[in-house]
This record gives C-alpha cells, sequence and structure tokens, in this order.
C-alpha cells in the first residue's frame, strides 16, 4: 500500500513535507493503525501518539484521506490509495503527526465540565431516573479526540476564543445532567457572540465524529434553553 | 492596555434568532413575490411598478428589504469578526457597514414610494 505522510521536525526541518512510503501489508481486516505502526518500523524517526489502539483513548487522530478520524478504529480496507496521513488541522504541529492540544483543553475546561451541585452531598450517591440518565447517552461518550473540533472552520479562525464542538458538546452534557445545579451559569457564560455563537451549523463535527456523536444537535439545545428562558 | 484574550459580551442569542426570522420573512416574500410574477399578465413597466402599486404589497416589500439588510448587517459582521483581527479596523468596518445599510434602507423606502 502507498502511503503519503506529512513530516515536520521543528529542529531540522525548515518547512514540512510530505513524506511517500511504500508498505508490503495486506488490507484484510487491519486498521490504519496496523499499517503506521509498520511505517514506524520501518522508519522510526516518524512521531504519532497511540494508546488504546480501539477507539477509546482519542490519542491517534489525524487527518486521513482530508477527513479526521482515529487511525485505530478506520480499516485500511476503507482507504483510497495513496493514503494521505496529516496532524489534526488548525492547531500548532509539535512534530510529524503530534499536535499541541492546549488550546483544545483550555476551551474544554473553559465550560467547567464537571459537576456543579452545592447542595450537601447524601449519604449514598445522587440518583437519576432512568429517563434523567437517558438525556446523558449521545453526551457522556465524548473521548476529547479533538477530531470535531479541529474540523471546524469556526474553531480555525477563533480557536482562543470558540469553545468548540467537543467543548459545546461537553457544556451541554453537564446542563443536560438533572444533578447539576448550575445551568444558569453554564448558560450566562455562553451567551457570548465568540464562544457559543460562533457555530453556524456548518455539522462538520458530526461528520467526522469517531463516536457517531451530534454536537450540533447538542449546540442547539443549549440555544433552545437560552431562547426558553428569554421569552 | 494589557492584552487579553476577552470574551462574555452576553450578546448573541437576539442576533441569531433575529436572523432566523428576518430568514423566515425573505424566504416568505420571495416565493409570493415569484407567485405573482407569474400570474402578473401585464408586461414592461407598467406591469412591473403594477407590483408595488398597492400600500400592502410595498409595505410587505419594504418588510422583506428591512430584513434582508438587517440579515446582511449579521452576516457581514460575523465574517469581519472572523477575519479582521485589529479592533479598530473592525470597528471601523462594523460603522461603514451600518451607514451603508441604512442609506440603503432610506434609498429602498425612496424608490418604492417614489414609483
Amino acid at each position: 500500500m502507498k502511503f503519503k505522510v506529512y513530516r515536520y521536525n521543528p529542529e531540522t526541518d525548515k518547512a514540512p513535507y510530505m513524506q511517500d512510503y511504500d508498505l508490503d501489508i495486506e488490507a484484510g481486516d487491519k486498521m490504519l493503525l496496523d499499517a503506521i505502526v509498520l511505517l514506524k518500523e520501518q522508519d522510526d524517526s516518524l512521531s504519532m501518539r497511540k494508546s488504546c489502539r480501539e477507539g477509546v483513548c482519542g490519542s491517534d487522530a489525524m487527518n486521513i484521506n482530508g477527513r479526521n478520524g482515529l487511525a485505530c478504529v478506520t480499516p485500511l480496507v476503507s482507504l483510497q490509495e495513496p493514503v494521505t496521513l496529516r496532524p489534526l488541522p488548525g492547531l500548532p504541529v509539535i512534530r510529524d503527526l503530534v499536535v499541541d492540544m492546549t488550546q483544545f483543553f483550555k476551551q474544554y475546561h473553559s465550560v467547567k465540565p464537571y459537576l456543579i451541585n452545592p447542595e450537601h452531598p447524601p449519604e449514598t450517591e445522587r440518583l437519576q431516573s432512568p429517563e434523567q440518565r437517558e438525556h446523558l447517552n449521545g453526551l457522556y461518550e465524548c473521548i476529547l479526540c479533538g477530531c470535531c473540533t479541529t474540523a471546524c472552520p469556526s474553531f480555525w479562525w477563533n480557536p482562543d476564543k470558540f469553545v468548540g464542538p467537543s467543548g459545546l458538546l461537553q457544556a451541554y452534557r453537564f446542563i443536560a445532567d438533572s444533578r447539576d445545579l448550575a445551568t444558569t451559569e453554564r448558560l450566562d457564560d455562553l451567551e457570548d457572540p465568540y464562544r457559543l455563537f460562533r457555530c453556524h451549523t456548518i455539522m462538520n463535527c458530526v461528520d467526522v465524529c469517531p463516536k457517531e456523536l451530534n454536537p450540533t444537535a447538542a449546540i442547539g439545545h443549549i440555544k433552545d434553553l437560552m431562547v426558553k428562558r428569554m421569552v | 492596555m494589557v492584552n487579553r484574550v476577552v470574551v462574555g459580551a452576553h450578546y448573541g442569542l437576539r442576533d441569531w434568532l433575529v436572523q432566523r426570522l428576518t430568514a423566515g420573512i425573505m424566504a416568505l416574500y420571495s416565493v409570493s413575490f415569484a407567485v405573482c410574477l407569474l400570474l402578473q399578465t401585464r408586461g414592461g413597466y407598467e406591469g412591473w411598478a403594477g407590483l408595488f402599486s398597492g400600500t400592502v404589497s410595498r409595505s410587505f416589500a419594504l418588510l422583506f428589504l428591512l430584513s434582508l439588510f438587517y440579515h446582511a448587517w449579521f452576516g457581514v459582521r460575523d465574517i469581519v469578526m472572523d477575519y479582521v483581527k485589529l479592533d479598530g479596523v473592525r470597528l471601523l468596518i462594523h460603522v461603514l457597514v451600518i451607514l451603508a445599510l441604512l442609506l440603503y434602507a432610506i434609498w429602498s423606502v425612496q424608490i418604492l414610494w417614489g414609483m
């Protein structure tokens, strides 16, 4: 199989370049990550992130043939040759396929992604009815791989101000949680022309999410709640 | 002045809502205007001017144009917010766009009621 991989080592390279690789591999039921690991055996200067190799940790998010995704859950047979691998767009490149996700996590932390409940904690767990728990489905599964946020042009233009689809999905995850009591503060924090309203519903996020989540719908629910409290 | 990333202007919802409302008005007018145009039997200037002769059709046309200008303001402002990074230049462009749109609105009234 033929591969074209983005290479950049800021210590030795003046500019990034694309390197061609030819790999003797039978696609079969193998995933792209298997091929990248073999590429790294061939050329150990190639840098990338990986960990769980089963779509749970989100480390190996990258731009595969122009589309963000996780290498470990992308079947080789689904890819057109030459397979072009680039780092996630819109974030600074540390080296090759490794990007600096500081800005991504800054936005994630800005939505206070934890339960806020000033009431005295009960003796046992804070209970939820099955219906209340149901609201968290499609929200809690996010693995923070960054595929959606780095596919969003609004994040490319304003990474320091727009929360991004992943952060907004997480914001709604806590707004939707019956045990969280900070809905008003969370809505106040997001009512901003940049933080929330840079989303113009182009749905790149939905298109690329490897967990098949829908950040656009979550953003829509946040807007609905804002309208509800205004009228 | 210190250089900080500042957010929290606490507006956006109303603009977003009004943008949807104005889009709805424009869609409604576009369809009804197309229907009127198809049903129009008189040709030439007479026919065209006839479409804007009644107070109702003029008012509806003005509502459409005002919606268009208001909608355009949000769209252009969003583009400027994305691409113009210098605050002073951005503010200047915002002011110029508002003035241009206000002039268009005045001009629209003049055209519609001067026909």
